[in-house]
C-alpha cells in the first residue's frame, strides 16, 4: 500500500464509520446493533495505519533521525484565487503532525473500545458512533492540514462534533445549554481566528502553513516589510495576526477568559469528554500555536508573551477553582484546563532553534503525556459514575475495593498528573519549568506554585473517591454490572501502561522547534523543588481526606470569601451574564429588534395594508355577472375607440 | 338591375350587430344570449364578404376569412350548449343572474 494512500486513509476510515452509521445507523438493525464493533474496528486500522506512518517518519530504515524535515504528502489545489493565493487541501507529515496522529488515533481508539461497555443499551448508540467518527475524522484533518484555511474548515468541524457531542442527551436541558455554550463560545473565538487568517493571509500572499512561515520569519522579504509597517491602533498588523489566530486557539483550548464553556462541557457521556475534552481537541489552539511557533518566535515577541501570560494565569487560575469543585468531571475539567495552560506557557516561554527551543519540545511533550494519563482520568471517572450513577465526591467514598483496577490506574494517573517520578507526567512537566525557569522567573514560580496545587487537587479527588469514608456501595447494590466489561477494563489497562511509559521516551529527540535532535537532561538537583512540592501537596490531601473528617470544612470556612469565590469559579460565567444580558441584550440587542418589529416590520405591514384596503375597494366590480362585465368591455372598446379617433388623430 | 351600393349592406350588418348587442345586454336566457352573439359574428361575416366584393374583387381573402368565421362560430356554439347543459343540470336554470357564483 501506497503511504500516500494510507495517509488518506487514517482520517478516511473515520470518515466511512461516520457516513455508514450516521445514514444507516438507526435505519438498519443489523448495523444498529454492530456499530460500537464496526466503529471501534474502523478505528483500530485506521489506529494501525497512523503508527505505522509515525513510525516511517521518525524513523528510516529502522533507525532514529537526528533531523526531520516537513514532508507534504500530496496536495490538491481546491479554491484559487488568483495572483498565487488558493486554497489547497493537503496531508502535511511533520514531527508534530506524526505524533498527534499516533496520539489522537490512540486515545480515539481507546475511547471508542470504553464506550462499548458504557454506552451498552443506549437508544441511539449507532448515531454516538457516527460523531465519534464523525470527530475523529475532523481531528486528524485538523493535524494533517498544510494550509491554514484548511485547518480552519477542520477547526470547525472539530466545533460541530463537540457540539453533537456534548448535548447527546438532548432531552437534558442542561446538556442542551452546555452544548449551545460550548459552540458559542468557540465560535466567538473562531470569529478572531478567521480575521486573524485573512489579516495574515491579505499581507503574506498566501495561505500555505510553509510559505506563511518562510516569509514572515524572513526579515528582508517583502511581505513582511509589508506586514510589519500596516499598523491598527499602534499595534503592527503581524501582532494583530498573530493575536487574532491566537484568539481562536485560545477559545478552543478553553484559556481564561473563553474557558467558560469546558467544565459545562463535561454534560456529554464521559468517554467523549475523555477524547474532545481533555486529550485531543482541547489541546487544539497548542497544536495551532505550535504550527505558527516560528512566526511566533522570531518575528513578533509580544504575541508570544501573551501567550505566556493567557497560560500561566489559565493555569494558576483553573487550579485554584480545581480545589474547591465537587463534580469529580468538573474538577478533571478544570486540571485539563491547568494543564493545557501549562502547555501554553511553555510555548510562550520557547525560543525558537537550538537550546532555545526547549521550551516548544516540552510544552509537546506535556501535551503527549497529558493525553495518556487525562484521558486515563476521564476513562477511570466513566467507570466510577457508571458504578455509582453520580458524578458527585459525596456519594463515592471507599470504593478502592470495589474497584480494584479502576482504583490502580486513577491512583497511577493521579501521580502522573502530579509530576512523580517515574511516572509520565514527572518527565514533560521538569521539562516545562527547565525552561519556564530559563524564560522568565516570575512564571517558573507560578508555575511551580499551581504543581503543588494540582498535586493537591489530585489527590483530593482521589482520597474522597477511593478512600474518606466506609463504602456504601454493596456488591448487590451496582446491578450486577461490577467495574464493568472487559472492553471498559481494557483501555484502562493499556492507558495505565502509556501512563508509566511515555514519560522515557526522549521526546525532544523527535520533536524540537526546528526539526534538529536536542538532547534532554534531567537536572536532579533542579527537580528537587517540584517533586517535593508535589509531595506536600499530595500529603496535605491525605491529611485533610483520608479519614471523612471536619477538618476541609474549617478550612473553607475561614478562607471565607476567597473559598467562595473560587468555588463559584470566581463569578466569570456572571461576568459573562451580565454582559451580554445586561449590556449586550439591553443596548445592542433591544434596539435592534425594535428597528427589526416597527421599522422593517412596519414597511412590509404597510405595503399589506395599502393592498388590501385597495382590492376591498374594487373587488365589487367582480360581480359575477356575465353580461356585466359585456358592459365594462363595451365601455372599453368604445372608449378606445373614441380615443383612436379623435383625440390621438 | 342596378348592383346594390356598399352602404345598404353596410347599413344592413350594423343593424344586424346592434341588434345582437341589444340582445346580448338585455335578454337573460344564455340560449337567447347564445344566439344574439352568433348574429354580432354574422354581421362582421357580411361586412368581410362585402369589403371583398367592392374593394378586392380580384381576391377571395374575405371569403375564406368568413368561412373561418363559421366554422369557428359552430365549434363555440358547441362547446357553450355544453356548457350551458352543465349549468341546466347544477342550477336547474339557464338564466345567466342564477349563476353568479364567480365573484370575489
Amino acid at each position: 500500500m501506497s503511504a500516500q494512500l494510507m495517509i488518506l486513509l487514517i482520517p478516511g476510515l473515520p470518515l466511512l464509520a461516520f457516513l455508514l452509521l450516521g445514514i444507516f445507523g438507526n435505519s438498519s438493525e443489523l448495523l444498529k446493533k454492530y456499530a460500537g464493533i464496526i466503529g471501534t474496528s474502523l478505528m483500530a486500522i485506521s489506529c494501525f495505519f497512523a503508527m505505522h506512518v509515525a513510525w516511517g517518519y521518525f524513523t528510516f530504515n529502522n533507525i532514529f533521525q537526528a533531523n526531520y524535515v516537513p514532508n507534504i504528502v500530496f496536495k490538491y489545489n481546491w479554491l484559487n484565487f488568483g495572483s498565487g493565493i488558493s486554497i489547497d487541501m493537503g496531508a502535511f507529515i511533520d514531527p508534530i503532525s506524526s505524533m498527534m496522529l499516533a496520539v489522537v488515533t490512540f486515545i480515539s481508539l481507546m475511547v471508542h473500545l470504553f464506550s462499548l461497555g458504557y454506552m451498552k443499551g443506549e437508544e441511539r448508540f449507532g448515531t454516538y458512533y457516527a460523531f465519534l467518527g464523525l470527530f475523529t475524522f475532523s481531528m486528524l484533518g485538523l493535524v494533517l492540514s498544510a494550509n491554514i484555511f484548511q485547518i480552519y474548515i477542520f477547526w470547525e468541524l472539530v466545533g460541530v462534533s463537540s457540539f453533537l457531542l456534548i448535548g447527546y442527551y438532548f432531552n437534558k436541558p442542561s446538556a442542551v445549554a452546555a452544548s449551545k455554550k460550548a459552540f458559542i463560545v468557540t465560535r466567538f473565538a473562531d470569529l478572531g481566528f478567521l480575521i486573524g487568517i485573512l489579516s495574515l493571509g491579505f499581507y503574506s500572499e498566501t495561505f500555505d502553513f510553509q510559505e506563511l512561515i518562510q516569509r514572515l520569519t524572513d526579515h528582508q522579504s517583502p511581505q513582511f516589510l509589508a506586514i510589519s509597517a500596516a499598523s491598527f491602533v499602534g499595534v503592527s498588523a503581524l501582532t494583530w495576526g498573530l493575536l487574532l489566530v491566537f484568539v481562536g486557539g485560545a477559545g478552543k483550548s478553553a484559556m481564561f477568559p473563553l474557558h467558560i464553556w469546558l467544565p459545562d462541557a463535561m454534560e456529554g457521556p464521559t468517554p467523549v469528554s475523555a477524547l474532545i475534552h481533555a486529550a485531543t481537541m482541547v489541546v487544539a489552539g497548542v497544536y495551532l500555536v505550535a504550527r505558527l511557533f516560528p512566526i511566533f518566535a522570531l518575528s513578533d515577541p509580544i504575541a508570544l508573551d501573551v501567550v505566556a501570560y493567557t497560560g500561566i494565569i489559565s493555569a494558576l487560575f483553573a487550579a485554584i477553582i480545581a480545589c474547591t469543585q465537587t463534580d469529580i468531571k468538573r474538577v478533571l475539567a478544570y486540571s485539563t484546563m491547568s494543564q493545557i495552560g501549562y502547555m501554553m506557557f511553555a510555548l510562550g516561554v520557547s525560543g525558537y532553534g537550538g537550546e532555545n527551543g526547549a521550551g516548544f519540545s516540552a510544552s509537546l511533550f506535556h501535551l503527549f503525556t497529558h493525553a495518556f494519563f487525562k484521558s486515563l482520568l476521564f476513562l477511570g471517572a466513566g467507570s466510577i459514575i457508571h458504578f455509582v450513577h453520580s458524578n458527585e465526591m459525596e456519594d463515592m467514598g471507599g470504593l478502592r475495593k470495589l474497584m480494584p483496577i479502576t482504583h490502580i490506574s486513577f491512583l497511577i494517573a493521579c501521580l502522573a498528573i502530579a509530576g512523580i517520578p517515574p511516572f509520565a507526567g514527572f518527565f514533560s512537566k521538569e521539562a516545562i519549568l527547565h525552561a519556564a525557569h530559563a524564560g522568565s522567573p516570575v512564571i517558573y514560580y507560578i508555575a511551580l506554585f499551581t504543581s503543588m496545587l494540582t498535586a493537591f487537587y489530585m489527590f483530593r479527588l482521589y482520597f474522597n473517591i477511593f478512600w474518606s469514608k466506609e463504602a456504601t456501595h454493596s456488591t448487590h447494590d451496582n446491578h450486577g454490572h461490577g467495574e464493568g466489561t472487559w472492553s471498559m477494563k481494557l483501555p484502562l489497562l493499556l492507558l495505565m501502561v502509556a501512563s508509566i511509559g511515555v514519560g522515557f521516551v526522549p521526546f525532544s529527540h523527535y520533536v524540537s522547534s526546528d526539526g534538529f535532535l536536542l538532547e534532554s537532561h534531567v537536572d536532579l538537583l533542579f527537580s528537587i523543588a517540584p517533586v517535593s512540592l508535589a509531595v506536600l501537596g499530595i500529603v496535605f490531601a491525605a491529611y485533610l481526606y483520608r479519614v471523612k473528617n471536619n477538618k476541609p470544612d474549617n478550612i473553607a470556612n475561614s478562607l471565607g470569601g476567597l473559598f467562595m469565590a473560587a468555588k463559584k469559579k470566581f463569578y466569570i460565567d456572571e461576568i459573562y451574564l451580565f454582559i451580554t444580558k445586561k449590556i449586550v441584550f439591553n443596548l445592542i440587542g433591544r434596539p435592534a429588534a425594535w428597528v427589526d418589529k416597527n421599522i422593517v416590520d412596519g414597511f412590509y405591514s404597510m405595503s399589506a395594508v395599502v393592498t388590501e384596503e385597495f382590492s376591498n375597494t374594487i373587488k365589487g366590480w367582480q360581480s359575477g355577472n356575465v353580461q356585466g362585465y359585456a358592459r365594462y368591455f363595451l365601455g372599453g372598446i368604445m372608449g378606445l375607440a373614441i380615443l383612436l379617433l379623435y383625440v390621438l388623430n | 338591375m342596378t348592383p346594390i351600393s356598399i352602404t345598404h349592406i353596410l347599413l344592413l350588418s350594423t343593424s344586424l350587430f346592434f341588434i345582437g348587442m341589444y340582445g346580448f345586454f338585455t335578454r337573460r336566457n344564455l340560449i337567447t344570449l347564445l344566439m344574439s352573439v352568433e348574429l354580432m359574428l354574422n354581421s362582421v361575416n357580411i361586412n368581410f364578404v362585402a369589403f371583398n366584393k367592392y374593394l378586392f374583387p380580384e381576391k377571395l381573402d374575405g371569403v375564406f376569412f368568413t368561412i373561418f368565421v363559421i366554422t369557428i362560430a359552430a365549434a363555440e356554439a358547441a362547446v357553450a350548449i355544453a356548457i350551458i347543459i352543465n349549468l341546466y343540470r347544477s342550477h336547474q336554470s339557464i338564466d345567466v343572474e342564477d349563476a353568479g357564483e364567480m365573484k370575489f
